[in-house]
């Protein structure tokens, strides 16, 4: 009877193992043989031996280096910003009444518009062609200033834009989910801490955040996440040549290795791609760690 | 600190432009003496929230004003107007102990009342001895029970010596024995602070039993003040008369008619020097006296026995409830198979109230 039980449970589990199995758990296994065999060759399917020396090429290559600094300094500054600004934004929509779904809608757009339909929004504001400038370039010309082509201009220039373009795209899904949050304080606590005369920032501080604090834990680790996967933002603004542009990222790095006109190298890719998930396993276990104690958990 | 509110109303904007604004709070005018606990009673929706809400400045009044003791505080924000507020769902902030809690308003003191650690330390101990939760600091709310963090809540709002004690329904998240507990150890602690409290509830028993004072709302407006002993001997009006007692009191559609008090075929009182007229009687479970002989007769439906009294059930045709409800002595007797029960009534214990207005004949 209960053997029976059992094969009808394995029955039951079989497409999603099935799936998992096929499209998750292979390839992961896969990725890790690739990163491990040398100097693979796609057309005959061979392989020189086995050993560390993907890893060897790729933490030595410039390239890669580049996509790695590039990537550290786009984590470092848009989780950070986007985080903080959806919070203000957040407290702001929470606080008024009238307009509040209008601004929500508002806010929410940029989170169901195409990247690459951002991307072109981004070029009109910040690329110089040989017709016009770029509106934010016209703008700094009327007030004075010079004209910057921001996205063929210097390294900073493009990753402020880079940051810029980030920023602005995962701002809509962390307000929607910290307008939310914040809506589900019961507003008795508020009440409470102005009668006790607690001020505003100190009612923040001391009673919204830690209320609030595991949506914005949640927020940071998928941000850290979501940042270091980057490498869509970057083709929707300079296109799909980054190490050109100096803006290549850790995936588009991998892609690189992979499809384009350098590629062809599945072992560099997958050595990159582990390298990548290294980064991000240790930055959130050290998350983890760290807010241990920080994140109330009601 | 007494507290008094001159002409209060509140009045809250229509969801729409066509609705029509609700008042909750209309034309409120009492003096609440220094140092009483004072049971705000009503049904719900009567406004009673709202009127805690007032004093303790969460809401602005749309009308009227408020002084506490002489100062006009009608403009004061809540925090400047020095009152400890206990909420139904005691609003303890969950991710702080106990002791965190309590000493949450002391930590909110600025300029010369500014508090060294130890000093607010030492206050949130006095004050959590006096609640009997010293024990417990270290704890975070969802460790203790409901009564416990009831008290916890009354603590955080005595800690800085509030002026005013404004607590919205204390004892309606309790189970009904420590209701009972909590309501003698609200009393304990009222005395012995000396602290004006204001207390909202919707539950008579609960208000006449610790109350100096009862205040009886309905529809925003404030139908009688009196000590509670008094509003349930004396009662204005046919809605104090029903919300306060229990049993409730029967209500009868009777008539004076030559100075008799009638109810259908029968005079059961007399009303000597009352001018003829349609009546509401109402009269208190313990206001009937078995009497073979008495002059109002009921049919018999059942007896239950309490052991120290027995409540005897019956009905009438003039009766506006669902039954007739009376206390008696356990030493009257009735037989099994009574179709009649017939009672003498205490005069005290029934009141005339107009057709009309309902108000106190």
């Amino acid at each position: 009877m209960k053997k029976k039980n059992n094969l009808k449970a394995w029955l039951y589990l079989l497409p999603a193992i099935l799936f998992l199995g096929v499209f998750m758990l292979y390839p992961l296994v896969d990725v890790c043989f690739y990163s491990l065999e040398e100097n693979f060759h796609f057309v005959s399917q061979k392989y020189s031996g086995i050993g560390l020396g993907n890893f060897r090429h790729v933490l030595t290559d410039p390239y890669f280096a580049m996509a790695l600094k590039n990537t550290l300094i786009l984590v470092a500054i848009t989780v950070p910003v986007s985080t903080g600004l959806s919070l203000l934004i957040a407290l702001g929509l929470s606080s008024v009444q009238k307009v509040k779904k209008l601004f929500q809608t508002i806010y929410f757009l940029p989170y169901v518009t195409n990247t690459l339909a951002v991307g072109l929004v981004f070029w009109l504001l910040f690329r110089n062609t040989e017709h016009t400038d770029g509106l934010i370039s016209s703008l700094i010309v009327s007030l004075g200033g010079e004209s910057i082509n921001f996205i063929e201009g210097t390294y900073w220039q493009k990753m402020m834009v880079t940051c810029l373009y980030t920023i602005w795209i995962v701002m809509p899904f962390k307000i929607l989910i910290l307008t939310s949050a914040l809506a589900s304080v019961n507003p008795d606590y508020y009440k409470a801490a102005r009668v006790d005369g607690a001020s505003s920032g100190r009612i923040f501080r001391k009673i919204t955040l830690p209320m609030i604090s595991p949506t914005v834990f949640y927020l940071i680790i998928t941000g850290f996440i979501g940042a270091f996967k980057a490498y869509s933002d970057e083709v929707a603004l300079f296109g799909t040549n980054l190490n050109a542009a100096e803006m290549n990222t850790i995936v588009g790095y991998v892609y690189d290795m992979l499809y384009s006109d350098s590629g062809g190298f599945p072992g560099y890719a997958a050595a990159a791609a582990l390298l990548l998930f290294a980064i991000v396993f240790t930055i959130t276990y050290v998350n983890l760690r760290f807010s241990r104690n920080k994140v109330q958990y009601m | 600190m007494k507290v008094v509110l001159e002409n209060l109303t509140k009045r809250f904007p229509g969801r729409s432009k066509k609705d029509e604004a609700v008042t909750a709070v209309d034309h409120f005018s009492f003096e609440i003496p220094d140092g009483q606990l004072i049971g705000l009673l009503g049904p719900s929706g009567c406004g009673k929230s709202t009127t805690l809400n007032l004093i303790s400045g969460l809401e602005t009044p749309t009308e009227g004003k408020i002084f506490f003791g002489d100062e006009d505080v009608t403009d004061l924000p809540p925090e400047a107007r020095g009152v400890g507020l206990v909420f139904q769902n005691y609003a303890l902030y969950p991710h702080l102990t106990v002791e965190e809690n309590i000493i949450f308003p002391l930590e909110n003191l600025k300029g010369a009342k500014k508090l060294t650690k130890e000093a607010m330390h030492e206050k949130a101990m006095e004050a959590a001895r006096l609640v009997q939760i010293d024990t417990l600091m270290e704890r975070k709310p969802k460790e203790l029970s409901g009564g416990q963090q009831q008290r916890v809540a009354i603590a955080r709002a005595l800690v800085k010596i509030p002026r005013v004690l404004l607590l919205d329904e204390p004892l309606s998240n309790l189970d009904a024995r420590l209701r009972l507990q909590t309501r003698e150890e609200l009393r304990r602690i009222q005395r012995e602070t000396g602290v004006t409290t204001i207390f909202v509830t919707h539950d008579q028993e609960e208000a006449m039993s610790i109350s100096d004072l009862i205040i009886v709302m309905k529809s925003g407006k404030v139908h009688q003040i009196g000590k509670p002993q008094d509003v349930y001997d004396e009662p204005t009006n046919l809605f104090v008369a029903q919300f306060l007692g229990t049993p409730q009191i029967n209500v009868f559609d009777g008539a004076i008619r030559n100075g008799k008090v009638w109810i259908g075929k029968e005079a059961v009182l007399d009303a000597a020097g009352k001018a003829d007229r349609d009546v509401w009687v109402g009269i208190r479970p313990e206001g009937f006296i078995p009497d073979p002989e008495g002059p109002f007769t009921c049919k018999m439906d059942r007896v239950e026995v309490m052991g120290r009294d027995v409540s005897v059930i019956s009905t009438h045709e003039k009766m506006t409830g669902k039954c007739i409800r009376s206390i008696v002595s356990s030493e009257n007797r009735f037989a099994p198979d009574q179709k009649e029960v017939r009672f003498r009534l205490k005069p005290y214990k029934v009141f005339l109230f107009d057709k009309e207005s309902e108000e106190r004949v």
